[in-house]
C-alpha cells in the first residue's frame, strides 16, 4: 500500500498504531453544532469505522477504525458536517474533505447563549477566527471562554480569549445591600470596597467578570455596551516546557484580537523553524529564540486598542521542566526512600 | 369617552402632555439586563412614544416614579440644612391594571397611615395616569385572583394594537386634545385579561400561627436573601435612612432615604447589635404574612395585587404564588397546635 502520510495528516486523517487503519477528526469551531450532525457523525462511524467515536479534548470527534480504502468515501460522507460547521474548506474541492489540520479547532465554552457567567457570545466570535485563520498548517491553538473563571482552560493555549464587561454603577438605583462587594469578595478579585454607602470599584484591580452586575437586585450595576477581552499569551502543554499563557492584554476589543490573530500567524510563518518535527513548533519556542520584543512587535502591527486597553509589560513565563525544576520538585524519592539521583547535573 | 388613534394622532396627544408632565412609562433598555446580551424593561422618564414598552411586561415597577431607589432629601452643614427641591413637573405615569391598583396600596402606606410623607407628596401630588390594557395574561401573575385585573380609576387607557392607539379618555381636557388630533371617536373596553395561567387561594382562615408551620424551612437554604421580590414589588415601601458625610470631619453631607427589603441581612439590625428574623425561612414568613395578612387586617383589603414580578425575577426560582398556595397546608399543619 502506498500512501502519504502528509496528505493524510493535511486532510485531517490519523497514522495511527494499526496499521492501514486511521481515524477521521472531525472539528467544530466553538463546539456548537446542530444535533443532526451527531446522527452523520453516527452513521460514518458505523459504516466505515469500528462503531465507536472519541471526544476529543478540543471540541471534535474522532472517528476510528476507518480502513485507508475508504477515506475518499469518508471524505464525501463528511461533506454534510463540514458544511454544517462552518468550516472554511478554502484551497480544497467538496467532498475531498478537510484542507488542514496543523491549527487546531478553536474551541469555546458555552458562552453566554447559555451561561449567566458568560460576558460574549463565545461560539458566534470561534466561528469568526475560523475563517480568518483556516484552512492553515500551522500548529496554533486558539481557546476562547466566556469570562475569567476560564472554564475552557484558554490559559493552556497559545492566544487565550477570556470574555470581560466593565460593569457601570448607575449610583441612583443602588440600594446598599451589598451584594455586589459581597459577590466581588467571594467569587472574584474583591475589587469592591463600600464608600459612603455605596459601592467604589478599584479599576486596577478589576477583571471585568461581572459578577457584580448578576449579583445586583436592583440593576444599579450594568454591562458596559462594548464587550471587552483579556487576551492571554503562549501557553502550552507538551514534553518540553509546559506552561501557563500570560497576560497581554486587558480590556481588549473583538476586532484587535482578530488582527492579533493575523499578525501571530505571520510571524509564526516568517520565523518557525523549517526543520521542526512535522512542521510543528510551539509558538512560545519561537519566541524564547527571538525575543519577546520581536514577537510583539509583529503582534501588535496595525492593531488599534480601545482607549481602555491595558498592555501587560513586561511578559514573563516559567512553567514546568522536567528533567531540570529548579523552582519546585527539585528533589525525588522512591517509595523505600532512596533518593533518585540526577547525574546531568554532574 | 372611547377612540382610535393612529399613530401620528397619538403622537400628537404625547407632544401636548409632554408640554405639562413628565412622563414616566416601562422602557426597554437593550443589552440593559443583567445578563450579557440581554435586555431589561424598567420604568424611566420618555420624551417620545415608540420609547414606551407596551408589548413586554416591566421587570420593575412603577413605583419608581414616586418612590425612587435613592433620595436625597436635604443637604447639610454644620447649623444649616438645606431642602433639595421637588420635581418642577407634574407626572404622568403609564402603567398596566396591576400597577394600577398598586398605587392605592402605596397611597394607603404614605398618604393614609398617620400623616402624608411630605417627599412622597411632593412626587405623587397631580400624578396622572394612564393605563395600558392587558390582553394576554403574563406568565406569572395572578391579578385575577387578587382581583386587580380591571381598573377603571385610570384618566385615560390605551391599548396599542395594529400600529393603532384604543383610548379611554376620562379627561375632558384629554379629549379636547384626542379631537384636536383628529382621533376617530369609538366604544372602547380597555383590554384585560378574565383568567391567568396562576390562581392563588388566600385562606378564610389565615391567621398568625402558620408561622409556626415548617412550611417556611425550605427557604432557609433555598432563599438567598437578594431582595430581588421586594425591589421589582409594586407594592413593598419599606425604607431606611442614611446620614452621608462627605468627608471625616462629619460635619457636611446629605440625608438620604433609600429603598429597603425585609429580605436583605440588615433590615432587623437594632440598636445593641440584636437582630431578628435571621433565617430567610423566617424572613419569607414576614414578607408572606405582610403581604397577605396583616396589611389587609389593618386596611381591609390585600396589599399584594398579584402582578407576579417577585416570582419572574427570583434567580433561585422561588415562587410567592406558590407560597400562597401553600398557606391553607400550614394552616392544617398548626391546626391543633395549642401554641
Amino acid at each position: 500500500m502506498d500512501i502519504n502520510t502528509k496528505k493524510l495528516k493535511k486532510n485531517a486523517f490519523r497514522v495511527t498504531k494499526n496499521r492501514y487503519v486511521t481515524s477521521s477528526r472531525v472539528r467544530v469551531p466553538g463546539g456548537y453544532l446542530k444535533a443532526e450532525y451527531l446522527g452523520k457523525i453516527q452513521a460514518i462511524a458505523e459504516k466505515y469505522g469500528n462503531g465507536h467515536v472519541n471526544l476529543t479534548a478540543r471540541q471534535g470527534f474522532e472517528i476510528p477504525g476507518i480502513p485507508f480504502e475508504k477515506i475518499d468515501e469518508v471524505n464525501a460522507a463528511l461533506q454534510d458536517i463540514i458544511d454544517g460547521t462552518g468550516i472554511n474548506q478554502t484551497g480544497r474541492e467538496r467532498g475531498e474533505g478537510y484542507p488542514a489540520s496543523g491549527t487546531r479547532n478553536v474551541s469555546a465554552c458555552v458562552g453566554n447563549r447559555v451561561c449567566p457567567y458568560a460576558c460574549y457570545d463565545t461560539t458566534a466570535f470561534a466561528q469568526r477566527i475560523e475563517k480568518v485563520i483556516f484552512p492553515n498548517d500551522l500548529h496554533v491553538k486558539i481557546v476562547l471562554t466566556g469570562c475569567p473563571n476560564d472554564c475552557q482552560k484558554v490559559r493552556m493555549g497559545d492566544i487565550g480569549i477570556m470574555g470581560m464587561t466593565e460593569p457601570h454603577l448607575d449610583p441612583e438605583r443602588c440600594i446598599s445591600c451589598g451584594a455586589c462587594i459581597k459577590a466581588c469578595r467571594a467569587k472574584s478579585v474583591d475589587a469592591l470596597s463600600k464608600v459612603r454607602f455605596r459601592p467604589e470599584r478599584d479599576t486596577y484591580k478589576c477583571i471585568g467578570c461581572g459578577v457584580c452586575v448578576n449579583a445586583c437586585p436592583n440593576l444599579a450595576w450594568t454591562r458596559s455596551e462594548k464587550q471587552y477581552y483579556r487576551v492571554t499569551l503562549l501557553g502550552r502543554t507538551g514534553k518540553k516546557n509546559p506552561r501557563m499563557g500570560v497576560d497581554f492584554i486587558k480590556w481588549a476589543d473583538e476586532d484587535s484580537i482578530v488582527q492579533i490573530i493575523k499578525n501571530v500567524y505571520d510571524y509564526t510563518a516568517h520565523y518557525i523553524n523549517p526543520d521542526s518535527p512535522d512542521g510543528k513548533e510551539h509558538i512560545g519556542y519561537i519566541v524564547d529564540r527571538t525575543g519577546t520584543e520581536e514577537f510583539l512587535k509583529w503582534a501588535l502591527k496595525d492593531v488599534h486598542l480601545p482607549d481602555i486597553a491595558e498592555v501587560y509589560t513586561p511578559l514573563n513565563w516559567n512553567g514546568i521542566e522536567y528533567a531540570h525544576n529548579k523552582y519546585f520538585g527539585n528533589q525525588r524519592y522512591h517509595a523505600d526512600g532512596t533518593i533518585v539521583t540526577d547525574f546531568s547535573e554532574k | 369617552m372611547g377612540y382610535i388613534a393612529s399613530q401620528e394622532q397619538f403622537d400628537a396627544l404625547f407632544s401636548k402632555l409632554k408640554e405639562t408632565y413628565e412622563i414616566w412609562a416601562p422602557k426597554k433598555f437593550i443589552g440593559g439586563g443583567r445578563f450579557s446580551n440581554t435586555d431589561a424593561v424598567r420604568y424611566a422618564v420618555v420624551t417620545s412614544p415608540d420609547e414606551i414598552e407596551f408589548s413586554e411586561k416591566s421587570d420593575y415597577s412603577w413605583k419608581e416614579a414616586v418612590f425612587p431607589p435613592s433620595e436625597t432629601l436635604f443637604y447639610f452643614t454644620e447649623n444649616h440644612t438645606e431642602e433639595t427641591e421637588g420635581p418642577a413637573k407634574k407626572k404622568l405615569v403609564f402603567l398596566r391594571s396591576c400597577d394600577l391598583a398598586a398605587v392605592k396600596r402605596t397611597d394607603q402606606i404614605y398618604m393614609k397611615n398617620g400623616d402624608p410623607d411630605y417627599y412622597y407628596a411632593r412626587r405623587r401630588g397631580d400624578m396622572a395616569f394612564v393605563m395600558i390594557g392587558c390582553r394576554t395574561s403574563c406568565r406569572n401573575g395572578f391579578c385575577v385572583s387578587m382581583g386587580t385585573n380591571q381598573s377603571d380609576n385610570y384618566d385615560m387607557s390605551v391599548d396599542a394594537e395594529d400600529g393603532a392607539f384604543r383610548i379611554d379618555c376620562k379627561r375632558p381636557e384629554w379629549d379636547a386634545l384626542l379631537k384636536a388630533a383628529g382621533a376617530k371617536t369609538a366604544d372602547v373596553v380597555p383590554r384585560h385579561v378574565n383568567e391567568n395561567n396562576v390562581k392563588v387561594q388566600i385562606p378564610e382562615n389565615l391567621s398568625y400561627k402558620v408561622g409556626m408551620s415548617s412550611m417556611w424551612d425550605q427557604y432557609d437554604s433555598r432563599c438567598i436573601n437578594c431582595g430581588r421580590c421586594n425591589f421589582v414589588c409594586p407594592t413593598c415601601t419599606c425604607f431606611t435612612m442614611q446620614d452621608v458625610y462627605y468627608d471625616a470631619n462629619g460635619k457636611v453631607g446629605e440625608r438620604r432615604r433609600v429603598q429597603a427589603s425585609c429580605m436583605v441581612d440588615g433590615y432587623t439590625d437594632v440598636a445593641g447589635g440584636g437582630s431578628y428574623r435571621q433565617k430567610n425561612g423566617q424572613r419569607m414568613r414576614f414578607k408572606t404574612l405582610h403581604k397577605v395578612l396583616d396589611f389587609k387586617e389593618r386596611f381591609g383589603y390585600q396589599m399584594c395585587v398579584g402582578c407576579g414580578r417577585c416570582d419572574d425575577i427570583c434567580p433561585e426560582y422561588i415562587s410567592f404564588s406558590n407560597i400562597i398556595n401553600h398557606l391553607e397546608e400550614g394552616m392544617k399543619e398548626v391546626a391543633d397546635d395549642e401554641r
